[in-house]
């Protein structure tokens, strides 16, 4: 045991408070940009915490989850992208 | 060891608490697509460093499948995050969005 689990769930509480900053830039954000923008930090934060949560766990599985997670929330953001420019 | 960790994942902490601070206090679009891109990027990066030291560090091949499949989802990381971004600010522009205190616009002129 080199470092307490309760550091890395210290790590997914702070990271889960800076999730939150940004789901208020979605409630306040005046454009759409500014909420695709809120979204996609809100995306990559989770990835960091999927992360974390499997080594606070021991579970490789929630590492695997997070890989096909950042992969599917690309392609997510490149669609609302899409849609903005207006070429869907 | 345990000494590395603390500082990786100290260093992440506060980069993302930046960018997404930043989030909140700038202006427009790009100065927080600028900030909260850039930071959550950087932070998610020494975050994942730290849990990849700790896989090393415990040892035995369970451990060492978590830090291979860390490094794997640093890497997915590291090519999805710049590129989206740059989608959005394209969007951004595209739908018509104008930096704040904008006087001149080159891209516009350019065409």
């Amino acid at each position: 045991m080199i470092v307490s689990p309760i550091l890395f769930f210290v790590v997914c509480a702070f990271l889960l408070l800076f999730a939150a900053f940004g789901m208020a830039r979605i409630a306040l954000g005046p454009t759409a940009a500014d909420r695709v923008v809120a979204l996609d930090t809100i995306n990559t934060l989770v990835v960091a915490v999927m992360i974390v949560l499997g080594a606070a766990y021991d579970q490789v599985v929630f590492v695997d989850v997070a890989i096909i997670y950042a992969l599917v929330s690309f392609v997510g953001t490149l669609y609302i992208a899409r849609y903005l420019e207006g070429g869907l | 060891m345990r000494f590395l960790i603390y500082v990786l994942v100290g260093i992440g902490i506060a980069a993302n608490g930046l960018g997404a601070f930043s989030l909140l206090r700038f202006p427009d679009v790009y100065t927080r697509l600028h900030g909260a891109t850039k930071c959550t990027t950087f932070g998610s990066i020494f975050t994942t460093l730290g849990v990849i030291v700790y896989g090393f560090a415990r040892g035995g091949p369970a451990y060492q499948t978590l830090a291979v499949h860390a490094l794997i989802a640093l890497v997915a990381l590291l090519i999805t995050n710049p590129t989206g971004s740059h989608a959005i600010a394209r969007a951004a522009y595209r739908s018509g969005v104008k930096p704040k205190g904008a006087v001149v616009d080159r891209l516009e002129e350019r065409r």
